[in-house]
C-alpha cells in the first residue's frame, strides 16, 4: 500500500461552492493513512536525516559548551552591559516563546472552532511548541547569572525566611512560563497517545513494542476510553486557549509595567500575541514544506493546509503593522518627550537598520500573501516565512534593546554590540530546536492518525471501513493455526 | 471453550476464558451491534475503533464522565491555592512593602492566580483521564488476540467480558455472529493474576523508605532549635567579591575604583548659560521681571498653552475650579493637595520669578511641567496668568475709557 506511488493530483485550493474542498488528497483510507505516518517512523531514515541530525547535533553540543563556558567564567561573555542588561538572552527568549505559540494555537483554537484541517498539522506544531518553550526557558534560566540558585525563584521555606515578590511581572513570568511548558507537554503527549499505540501495534522489534508500548500506556481505543479522552482532549483545549494568549501576554508585561520609554505601553499585550501568532505560524510553515516533501506526506498536510496557514500569516502580519504604526501615534500623541524620543530613535538612531529590516520582513513582505501564486508555491512561501521569522526575531531585538540603550539620561547611554558567545548561542539554540525536531520526526507520529481519520470520516468522504481498504493482516495472525 | 469448531487460539493449561472479541466491518455495523447488545442488558462489554466513532456513546449506552468536574474542581482550588498563597506569603508572613502600595491587592495576584487556575485543571483533566481510563494498564485479555493490533489502524472490534453475568461461550457467540461480525474468537487471561516478584515488591518499600530520608531530615531540621547556624550551601551574597566606591582597585592606571567625572562635567546646582530665562532665578532670588520681551503673541502663546496644560486642574478662571480638581474632591483622593486660586493675594504677590520656577519644579500634587512646556512657554504661561490674576481683581480703570459705559449700564 504505497500511497507515494500514486499520488492524486489534486488542488484543493481552488473553491468551488458546490462541494467542500477535501481535507486530504490521495488513496485516503484507514489502513493508508496509517501506513503514510507509521512508515517515517518504521522504515530506515534516509541519509539527508542522518546528515541534518549529525549538523544540528554538533549545533546543539556547541550551545551547551557555550552554556558551560557562560556559568563557568560569567554573564559578561555576553555583549550584555550597562544600561542594556537584557540583549539576545531576552531577546531570544522571547523569540522562542512566540514561535511557540503556533502549535497551541492550531491544536486549542482551531479545535474549539472545529478547523479540521488542523488534524494534519497540529501533532508537529505542538512539538514545535514544546521544543521552542525548552529553548525559551533555557535563556531566562542562563541569564540570571547564578544558576545555581536558581531555585530561589519557587516559593518554598527557605533559611533566609523571606519570600519572592508575587506583585513582579518576572515573578509571573516564572509561573505562566512552566505552565505553558507543563500543559503544553500534556496536551501533546495526550494526544499522542491513541498514535503511540498505533506504533505500539505494528512494531516488529521488541525494543520498539516494550518503548512504544510503554509509551501507549496499554491504549486499547475502547468506546469509553475514547468517550472520556474526547472529553479531556476538548477541556484541554479550551484551558490552553486562554493559557496561550496569557503567557505572551504576561511576556509583555516584563515590559509594559517597566517605566522604560517605548517598553510602557498598554498595547503590548495584543500586540505581542499577534507577533507570537505571526511568527509561530511562519515557523510551521518553514518547517512543515520541506517535512511534508521529505517524508512524504503531501497527501495528508496538503497545498490548502499552507494556504490556509500563510493567510494567518498574512492577517497577523496586518496585526503586526498596525501595532507598528500606533506606537508612533501614540507616542507622539502623548506629548512626552522621552517616548517621543524613544520612538525617532528606533527608526532613525543607531539601531535604524534593525528597525528597517523588521519592517521590511514583518510588515511589507508578508504582503506577498495577498498573491495567491505566493501562497501555494511551497518554496515562495518559504522565503516569506524565513524573512518573518527574521523580522520577529528583529522585532524582539529593536524593543529591548534600543528602548535600554538608550533611556531618560544620556549620560547614561550605551551601544550594545554581541559578541561571539551571543551570536553562537543564537545559532545553538536554533539547532537544539531543529535537533529536537529531526528527532521527533523520526521516532514519533508525526501526523495525529487517529485525528485525520476521524475528520475524514466526519467529512464523509474517505472510504472507511470497506473491506478493499482493508490492511493486510498482521504476520502473527497469519502465521497461527 | 466451544469444543464443535477450532478457533485460532488454544486455550493451555492454566489459562481461562476472559471473553469474546468479534471484529465488524466497518462504525457502521459496529454501531447497530453495540445497539443491540446494550439492549440485551449486558455490562461488562466494549467497543474498540482506530478513531472514536460519532454517535458511539448513545449506541452503548455510555454516561457522561464526571472529568468536567473534577476539571472544575481542580481549577476552583488552583485559584484558592494561588489567593492564599500570595496573601500569606507577600502580606503575612513577610510583608513586602513596594512603594507604599497595599500589602495585598488583587489584581497584583490575577496572573498568577489565572496560570495555577490553569495548571491544576489541565493537571486534572490529564491525570482524571487517565485515572479513569485505568491507564497505564499494559495487559488486557483483548490483546491476546493477535487480530486485535488491528484496532489501532482499522480494525472496528466489540468485545464482551467473561465476567459479565449474561455471558455464555456459545449464545454469546452466536450473538455475535448473528450481529454481523466478520469473525469471532475467545481471549484469554491467566487463570491466576501473576503478582509481582518479591524482590520488586522489597526495592519498592526500600525506595519508598530511602525516598522518604530527605524530606524528614529537612522537616527535623526546621523544627528544632541548634547553636551552630543553619547548613548555608550557597554563600554568594556572604562574600561578594567588588571594589568600595572611594577605594582602590587594580582595574584603572590611577589605582581607583570609581572613575572621576568625564571633562566637562556640571553639577546639578549650576546654573545654566542663559540662567534668567531658563530658571527665573537671579542669586538664587525669583526675578520680578520678565527676561524676554511681552508682547500680544507671547500672550495668546500663553493663553493657549495655559488651557492646554493648567486649565485642568486650575480651571479656566484660574480659580482652581477645573474639572480634575473638582473630580478630585469629590472622591476625596488621598494626598491629593487642591490647586490654589491663583487670585488670592499670597500668588498675586508673588514674583513672575516664582510663578516660572513653580511651573518648572511643581509644587505638592502639581508635577513639573518642564518636559512639556519650553522656558519661553512657561513666561508666556507666567505673563497669562498675570493678566488672569489682574482680570479677577479689576479696578474700573483698567477698562478702556470706551467700554465702561457696557458696565455701567
Amino acid at each position: 500500500m504505497n500511497t507515494l506511488a500514486a499520488p492524486l493530483e489534486h488542488d484543493n485550493t481552488q473553491n468551488d461552492p458546490t462541494r467542500r474542498p477535501v481535507l486530504v488528497t490521495g488513496p485516503c483510507d484507514l489502513a493508508s493513512i496509517t501506513e503514510t505516518v507509521s512508515r517515517i517512523v518504521e522504515q530506515p531514515a534516509p541519509r539527508a536525516w542522518y546528515l541534518a541530525l549529525m549538523v544540528c547535533g554538533l549545533g546543539t553540543l556547541v550551545f551547551f559548551g557555550l552554556v558551560a563556558y557562560l556559568i563557568s567564567t560569567g554573564i559578561g561573555v555576553w555583549g550584555n552591559n550597562s544600561p542594556v542588561f537584557w540583549a539576545f538572552d531576552i531577546v531570544n527568549f522571547v523569540f522562542w516563546i512566540g514561535i511557540g505559540h503556533a502549535g497551541t494555537l492550531i491544536s486549542a483554537i482551531l479545535f474549539l472552532f472545529r478547523q479540521k484541517w488542523r488534524t494534519s498539522i497540529n501533532r508537529a506544531a505542538e512539538a514545535m511548541t514544546l521544543f521552542a518553550v525548552i529553548c525559551a526557558g533555557l535563556f531566562p534560566a542562563i541569564h540570571v547569572g547564578r544558576i545555581w540558585v536558581i531555585y530561589w525563584l519557587a516559593p518554598y521555606p527557605n533559611q533566609m525566611a523571606i519570600w519572592p515578590n508575587f506583585r513582579s511581572p518576572l515573578l509571573w513570568d516564572v509561573f505562566a512560563v512552566s505552565t505553558y511548558g507543563t500543559v503544553s507537554a500534556m496536551f501533546w503527549y495526550l494526544g499522542m497517545i491513541p498514535d503511540l499505540a498505533t506504533l505500539r501495534d505494528r512494531a516488529t522489534t521488541p525494543l520498539r513494542q516494550a518503548v512504544y508500548g510503554a509509551l501507549a500506556l496499554g491504549w486499547r481505543g475502547s468506546a469509553r476510553q475514547w468517550h472520556r479522552y474526547e472529553r479531556a482532549y476538548l477541556l484541554l483545549a479550551a484551558l490552553a486557549t486562554p493559557l496561550v494568549l496569557s503567557v505572551h501576554s504576561v511576556v509583555s508585561f516584563d515590559f509594559a509595567t517597566s517605566v522604560i520609554p517605548g517598553w510602557h505601553t498598554t498595547i503590548f499585550p495584543p500586540y505581542f500575541v499577534a507577533g507570537a501568532i505571526f511568527s509561530g505560524f511562519a515557523m510551521v510553515v518553514t518547517l512543515m514544506v520541506p517535512a511534508r516533501a521529505f517524508f512524504g506526506l503531501k497527501d495528508l498536510v496538503t497545498p490548502r493546509h499552507l494556504e490556509n496557514m500563510c493567510k494567518i500569516i498574512l492577517a497577523t502580519g496586518c496585526m503586526v503593522g498596525y501595532a507598528y504604526g500606533v506606537e508612533f501615534f501614540t507616542a507622539w500623541y502623548s506629548g512626552n518627550g522621552y517616548e517621543r524620543f524613544a520612538f525617532a530613535n528606533r527608526a532613525l538612531g543607531p539601531y535604524a537598520w534593525a528597525y528597517w529590516l523588521m519592517l521590511g520582513c514583518n510588515v511589507l513582505a508578508p504582503q506577498l500573501y495577498w498573491f495567491k501564486r505566493w501562497r501555494t508555491s511551497p518554496w515562495r512561501m518559504v522565503l516569506v516565512a524565513v524573512l518573518v521569522n527574521v523580522g520577529m526575531w528583529f522585532e524582539r531585538f529593536v524593543i529591548i534593546v534600543t528602548s535600554l540603550s538608550r533611556d531618560f539620561l544620556p549620560s547614561s547611554w550605551g551601544f550594545f554590540k554581541p559578541t561571539w558567545v551571543d551570536l553562537g548561542m543564537l545559532a545553538g539554540s536554533f539547532a537544539l530546536f531543529l535537533t529536537l525536531f529531526l528527532l521527533f520526526c523520526r521516532y514519533l507520529p508525526m501526523v495525529a492518525m487517529a485525528e485525520v481519520k476521524a475528520a475524514i470520516d466526519g467529512a464523509g468522504h474517505g472510504r472507511v471501513g470497506s473491506p478493499s481498504a482493508r490492511a493486510p493482516v498482521p504476520r502473527e495472525v497469519q502465521a497461527t493455526p | 471453550m466451544n469444543n464443535h469448531e477450532p478457533t485460532p487460539n488454544t486455550p493451555l493449561p492454566g489459562v481461562r476464558v476472559a471473553g469474546l472479541l468479534a471484529e465488524f466491518d466497518g462504525p457502521e455495523p459496529l454501531r447497530l451491534a453495540a445497539e443491540r447488545v446494550r439492549d440485551l442488558g449486558y455490562v461488562h462489554w466494549d467497543v474498540y475503533s482506530p478513531y472514536p466513532v460519532h454517535g458511539i456513546e448513545r449506541a452503548m449506552g455510555i454516561r457522561p464522565t464526571v472529568l468536567p468536574w473534577l476539571v472544575l474542581l481542580f481549577g476552583v482550588a488552583g485559584c484558592a491555592a494561588a489567593i492564599l498563597m500570595q496573601w500569606w506569603m507577600n502580606a503575612r508572613d513577610y510583608p513586602v512593602l513596594v512603594s507604599g502600595k497595599p500589602l495585598w491587592s488583587l489584581p497584583a495576584n490575577i496572573p498568577i492566580a489565572f496560570e495555577l487556575v490553569i495548571l491544576f485543571a489541565a493537571a486534572a483533566a490529564f491525570i482524571g483521564v487517565l485515572g479513569l481510563n485505568r491507564l497505564p494498564q499494559f495487559w488486557h485479555p483483548v490483546f491476546s488476540s493477535p487480530r486485535f493490533r488491528r484496532a489501532t489502524t482499522d480494525g472496528f472490534f466489540l468485545g464482551i467480558e467473561a465476567q459479565d453475568p449474561r455471558f455464555h461461550e456459545t449464545s454469546t457467540r452466536e450473538l455475535l455472529e448473528s450481529l454481523g461480525a466478520t469473525t469471532v474468537e475467545t481471549c484469554f487471561a491467566p487463570a491466576t493474576r501473576p503478582g509481582l516478584p518479591a524482590w520488586v515488591r522489597w526495592a519498592g518499600v526500600i525506595g519508598v523508605l530511602v525516598a522518604l530520608v530527605p524530606p524528614l531530615w529537612i522537616a527535623r531540621a526546621r523544627a528544632i532549635r541548634a547553636d551552630r547556624p543553619r547548613v548555608h550551601p550557597i554563600q554568594d551574597m556572604d562574600f561578594q567579591p567588588r571594589y568600595v566606591a572611594q577605594g582602590p582597585g587594580p582595574l584603572f592606571a590611577d589605582g581607583r575604583a570609581m572613575r572621576p567625572p568625564v571633562p566637562g562635567t556640571i553639577p546639578r546646582s549650576q546654573p545654566p548659560a542663559d540662567s534668567l530665562l531658563e530658571t527665573g532665578l537671579d542669586n538664587g532670588k525669583p526675578i520680578t521681571h520678565f527676561p524676554l520681551p511681552v508682547s500680544q503673541a507671547l500672550m495668546v502663546r500663553g493663553k493657549e498653552r495655559y488651557e492646554i496644560y493648567c486649565a485642568v486642574c486650575h480651571g479656566l478662571a484660574g480659580d482652581g475650579r477645573g474639572p480634575v480638581a473638582i473630580r478630585a474632591l469629590e472622591r476625596a483622593e488621598p494626598g491629593w493637595v487642591a490647586p490654589r486660586s491663583l487670585h488670592v493675594d499670597a500668588v498675586r504677590q508673588q514674583p513672575v520669578g516664582q510663578l516660572f520656577q513653580t511651573i518648572t519644579r511643581g509644587l505638592n500634587t502639581m508635577p513639573s511641567y518642564a518636559a512639556q512646556l519650553t522656558p519661553e512657554d512657561r513666561w508666556a504661561v507666567v505673563l497669562y496668568i498675570r493678566a488672569l490674576q489682574r482680570s479677577q481683581n479689576a479696578r474700573l480703570d483698567d477698562i478702556p475709557r470706551d467700554k465702561r459705559a457696557l458696565l455701567e449700564r
